[in-house]
């Protein structure tokens, strides 16, 4: 059987597949919404217990990583071997930081007794614990999603390395950052829901 | 014809770098906005800056300035659908 490269309808089935997932974090967002509006003053609370510091530097790390490996199909499509690596490098290296950024900030808030269903939780007010429900969940999701890029990224590195990925062949890397990039988007608005909120 | 074409797409690395300064003066924009109490306000200020970025992500990040028709109208549609999605849930839950 003959293989006809298609990088088009690659790419087309890569958005239809980011669709879902827009879908999957969008029904999550407005779960957040309903209950925002149902109990502002407990998500305002909950929103100041969490520190602005760490998710600002996550943000960075996640944009300059998106900028990274957008850069890197730059430099694949210039033949630059060596530059796609280090970048996809770089970028594979942002993205630990800030999951090990989520594990310090996950585990002082266990410290805290803040964890779903915890003694603390449950004797707390209900927009309380949904609050904190919610930030596990969302960010615990979207810290999966992340650990798939990261997988994703190594995988385009070792082909870029082997010369599989080339400037004539890169629809991988492509759908690849596209996926890296959609995390960025879904922290981009994670941000400033978790927080932001005064 | 076609390669030169396909060459044109390929983003420099100085727009790149234009596109994350101004993804980063904006996240810490939004930081500095939510220290100041504009009530009810501050919400739709932090949203509408994490759109005017999500934008930046996608038309460059994610080349989508430079896709097909297939995509763009899909996508387009998707949001679209995402924000029927939201209005009838917040219709809903507004007049209970």
């Amino acid at each position: 059987m003959e293989n006809h490269p298609d990088p088009k309808g690659d790419k087309l089935g890569m958005w239809l597949f980011l669709y879902t997932e827009i879908m999957l974090f969008t029904g999550l967002f407005i779960l957040y919404a309903a209950y925002f509006k149902k109990y502002p003053e407990d998500f305002i609370k909950g929103g100041k217990d969490l520190q602005i510091i760490f998710g600002a530097a996550n943000t960075i790390l996640l944009l300059v990583s998106s900028c990274a490996v957008a850069a890197s199909i730059t430099a694949v499509r210039r033949s630059n071997k060596n530059l796609t690596v280090g970048l996809l490098c770089a970028a594979w290296l942002l993205g630990g930081i800030f999951l090990f950024n989520k594990y310090l900030e996950w585990s002082s808030k266990i410290r805290h007794g803040i964890y779903p269903n915890s003694p603390d939780m449950a004797a707390a007010a209900p927009g309380r614990s949904l609050f904190f429900d919610l930030y596990y969940i969302i960010t615990g999701l979207h810290g999966l999603h992340l650990l798939v890029g990261m997988i994703l990224l190594s995988v385009c590195a070792v082909m870029v390395q082997m010369e599989k990925i080339n400037a004539q062949k890169y629809i991988l890397l492509e759908n690849s950052g596209l996926y890296w990039h959609l995390i960025d988007l879904i922290w981009i608005f994670i941000f400033p829901l978790f927080y932001l909120i005064v | 014809m076609k390669n030169n074409h396909e060459f044109q797409n390929i983003l420099s690395f100085k727009t790149l770098i234009t596109i994350l300064v101004s993804l980063l003066i904006l996240t810490l924009l939004s930081v500095g906005v939510s220290t100041i109490d504009l009530g009810k306000w501050n919400v739709w200020v932090a949203l509408t800056i994490a759109a005017i970025k999500s934008s930046l992500v996608i038309l460059y990040f994610m080349h989508m300035k430079f896709e097909s028709m297939a995509i763009k109208v899909s996508f387009v549609s998707t949001i679209g659908f995402v924000a029927i999605l939201i209005g009838f849930i917040f219709w809903d839950i507004s007049y209970r």
